[in-house]
């Protein structure tokens, strides 16, 4: 009862404070970010609010956090208590201070992983469409063949033979989801190249750099911000089930996914400890989303009905 | 009269959302049509003439209310009858013809698919019936194979036939009304006297009262017994067709009549050398010849006019001059040097030479920049301008298509008018300060008055900068107004090209003679006249 309680306490706080913050902003800004602070919506101020509060974790974990992250402070499953808020997990170490820690480490890397597909699918994509002809069906269908193996497999095949650094699990989970990524650019690129404005620009003399960067990439951004909401969870959903078959963020570094799986014994002694990581992730997907939408709804310039 | 009244809108009131809050856009229009007669409406875009013939459905559009008046139709109050009367009478009584039927029709249906629904949902006729019945409209449309045409899909039927088929499918049930929004504005002037024929036989035989919306005077003129001009959702004035032709009362109405008077002074034949020189070109796509030993030249400040019908060739000549089709032989030469045939082989100063200004300016202006990098663009390009001097530039230019450099230059396209777009257009193609500017049909897809505006400007700038034009276009008016030099293309070969003066005397090649003859005249019996003429040419 309390534990639902405190959630909701929780989230309607958020709201506040992010209305709170939006009033404050519309009173203090001029000019351009007033009118921006003036059309956000209330969803879209509470995910900033999420991500702010999550960026700042991250960085000042060494700060926040009780506990060091890897050192084993306490007993095994330790309830709450004034000395471990959220209590230890199985071989001892504080859950908080592993909680912080975590927003480094899960959303640094997924963040980065969503980035860097992003990079090299959407100007991959974007090229294709442009120049056409044997580059496009070269890309493409290598893209299709990468698409053809499943997934997971794949990142397993990549990560066992490259070895499982953060480094190549940032690379490996990128370069899966760059495939779809480029499918998605190119198929809206397609539709933009035909324009008379693409026309005119080629007429004029301009690169295929200049191209991809002014003319089109602008006009294909709407789907294209829609989809990183998306792919963004994913990402973490990869990443967790990397890790729990044992080839993704590795231990003792604290990762999110791995804390779901390793404390969920304690779920049928019905505590919620092992939920935390969970709602962590829930909750910055979904902080994720308000924003994407809200951006969506600008670069798609669709009105309020 | 003494007609029954079919139709008697009172008053009405229509808003539309803009932003916030709500503009109103009709206001307070009456309007009486009685049973079998076709009311003209016409004014410039943004008058309100379509939402005033929805409205005569009952219909308002999203982001439009109907906020006064009474709409009655043979009886019925259209604004407080419920949604299911309403529908029982739209497509049965009321039919709607819209303007592109191309996008009317569904893709994935065949036409007599699309036919039947509307009589068997009202349960007017039986499948099989309405078959027939389909058939029989068909050919009083004077349809090709009127058996066979129901059973094609809409892309593998002409934009033409398309419009006659939804003339057709509109007459379905025997409407007591129909609407026509510009029904023949997408269409060529050879496809455009056809539609207006055949549209005008059926209303006058099946006895349909008909609102006919248009901004061509000259195409109302042959189908309307008596014709409204609005102007901003205010009616400017009503009266018979003659009437309203021979004396118009308000000066508004004058100015829409004396738009196509327009005309550039007459400028003695050319005797310096071609500025630009297209030498026996041939181009394909892949394998399909389009153009066959094309010849003409671009001379220094003048205009030459490339007429023909769609598929004659004239903007693919446009894209062998501008580098986009390389020729398969033949060369263009300017200043008496050739251009590589390849847009990648010409420098960036034979580029900037040849600018190009696009029929539609919806899709040539990407609509996510803001005007100060779409016109400066090229400035910063072709003639290395920065900073203080590039904003100078832009803000010049601004002035120069008439538009308020401080009020424009940080919009985006989508801000603006069809004109004012046009006009961006305009500007690009200066800002590379070019010799020759290519118009492929600037001004088809404006209205007429809008029209005027362009050419006028495009004159101003062509006397200041002594600029070449080559003007492609279908419409002859815009030819009589502006051209120097006239070339007709047919079929991807030129079939007569002179100076403008002898191109409009005879006599013509068959095929200029035909161009010439469609462009509606401002004269009631022009159609009737013409096509009794080409049927007298088919008997003898």
């Amino acid at each position: 009862m309390g534990f639902a309680a405190s959630v909701i306490f929780g989230l309607a706080a958020l709201f506040a404070i992010a209305w709170a913050l939006r009033t404050g902003a519309r009173a203090t800004f001029s000019g351009q970010a007033r009118s921006l602070a003036h059309d956000i919506p209330l969803t879209a101020s509470f995910g900033l609010l999420v991500i702010a509060i999550y960026t700042f974790v991250a960085i000042a974990a060494p700060i926040l956090a009780p506990f060091p992250e890897r050192e084993i402070v306490g007993g095994q499953f330790q309830a709450w208590s004034a000395a471990h808020p959220l209590g230890t997990d199985r071989i001892g170490r504080d859950m908080l201070s592993r909680l912080i820690y975590g927003a480094r480490n899960t959303v640094g890397i997924a963040f980065a992983t969503t980035a860097l597909a992003f990079v090299v699918g959407a100007i991959l994509g974007l090229w294709a469409a442009l120049v056409g002809g044997w580059l496009d069906q070269a890309l493409s269908r290598f893209v299709d063949a990468l698409m053809a193996i499943p997934a997971l497999i794949f990142s397993l095949l990549l990560l066992t033979i490259f070895g499982t650094s953060v480094l190549t699990l940032i690379l490996v989970i990128a370069a899966v989801d760059a495939t779809r990524v480029f499918r998605l650019a190119r198929a809206v690129a397609q539709g933009i190249v035909v324009m008379d404005y693409i026309e005119a620009a080629k007429l004029r003399g301009e690169g295929s750099w200049f191209l991809i960067r002014r003319e089109i990439l602008p006009n294909a951004m709407a789907p294209l911000v829609a989809e990183f909401g998306l792919r963004f969870c994913f990402v973490f959903l990869a990443i967790s089930s990397l890790s729990f078959l044992g080839l993704g963020i590795q231990p003792p570094t604290a990762d999110w996914g791995s804390m779901v799986k390793d404390n969920a014994t304690l779920i049928t002694f019905g505590d919620v400890t092992p939920l935390l990581p969970a709602g962590c992730i829930a909750l910055l997907t979904v902080a994720v989303n308000f924003v994407v939408d809200w951006q969506l709804h600008r670069a798609s310039g669709l009105k309020e009905q | 009269m003494g007609r029954e009244v079919l139709l008697k809108i009172e008053g009405l009131r229509i808003e539309g959302r803009a932003g916030e809050g709500w503009t109103e856009i009709v206001k307070g229009i009456d309007l009486t049509l009685h049973k079998g007669e076709v009311l003209g409406l016409i004014g410039e875009s943004g008058a309100g003439k379509s939402t005033v013939g929805l409205a005569a459905m009952g219909f308002a559009r999203d982001g439009c209310r109907i906020t006064g008046g009474s709409i009655l139709f043979d009886g019925i109050d259209l604004r407080q009858a419920p949604e299911a009367e309403r529908r029982a009478l739209r497509g049965k009584r009321i039919a709607y013809v819209a303007q592109s039927a191309a996008a009317s029709f569904n893709p994935a249906h065949k036409l007599i698919d699309q036919y039947c629904e509307t009589p068997v949902i009202h349960g007017v006729m039986s499948r099989e019936q309405a078959e027939k019945d389909a058939t029989d409209l068909y050919r009083r449309m004077q349809l090709p194979d009127p058996e066979g045409i129901g059973f094609r899909y809409p892309h593998q039927v002409s934009g033409g036939q398309l419009q006659r088929a939804m003339t057709a499918m509109a007459m379905a049930c025997r409407p007591d009304l129909i609407i026509f929004d510009e029904p023949t504005t997408a269409l060529d002037v050879t496809t455009q006297i056809e539609v207006l024929a055949a549209i005008r036989d059926i209303v006058r035989q099946s006895g349909t009262a008909a609102i006919y919306i248009t901004h061509d005077l000259a195409v109302v003129a042959q189908a309307a017994d008596r014709i409204k001009v609005l102007l901003r959702g205010d009616e400017v004035e009503e009266a018979e067709t003659r009437q309203m032709l021979d004396a118009p009362r308000e000066d508004y109405t004058k100015s829409l009549w004396a738009v196509r008077s327009f005309a550039r002074a007459e400028q003695p034949p050319a005797t310096d050398a071609p500025i630009l020189s297209v030498q026996n070109v041939s181009a394909a796509y892949g394998k399909v010849p389009v153009l066959d030993d094309v010849s003409f030249d671009i001379h220094a400040g003048r205009t030459i006019a490339v007429v023909g019908e769609s598929g004659s060739g004239k903007s693919t000549a446009a894209r062998v001059i501008t580098g986009l089709l390389p020729p398969s032989s033949g060369t263009v030469m300017f200043d008496g040097k050739p251009l590589p045939p390849a847009l990648k082989g010409r420098t960036r100063d034979q580029l900037r030479q040849v600018q190009m200004i696009y029929q539609m300016a919806d899709t040539a202006l990407n609509p996510k920049l803001k005007l100060r990098e779409l016109i400066g663009r090229p400035a910063q390009m072709y003639l290395g301008l920065q900073g203080k001097a590039l904003e100078t530039r832009i803000r010049d230019l601004l002035d120069l298509i008439e538009l308020d450099p401080d009020t424009y230059i940080d919009r985006l396209p989508g801000e603006l008018s069809g004109g004012q777009k046009q006009r961006i257009g305009i500007a690009r193609a200066l800002a590379a300060e070019p010799k020759i500017i290519i118009c492929d049909e600037v001004t088809s897809a404006l209205d007429q008055i809008v029209q005027e505006g362009i050419l006028k400007l495009l004159n101003r700038l062509q006397d200041e900068f002594g600029l070449a034009y080559m003007f492609i276009t279908h419409d002859l008016a815009t030819v009589r107004a502006i051209a120097d030099d006239v070339v007709v293309m047919q079929r991807g070969r030129v079939i007569e090209q002179g100076p403008k003066a002898q191109m409009f005397t005879p006599p013509h090649e068959p095929y200029t003679e035909l161009l010439l003859s469609s462009v509606p005249e401002m004269d009631p019996d022009w159609l009737t006249r013409l096509l009794a003429n080409s049927r007298a040419a088919m008997g003898t």
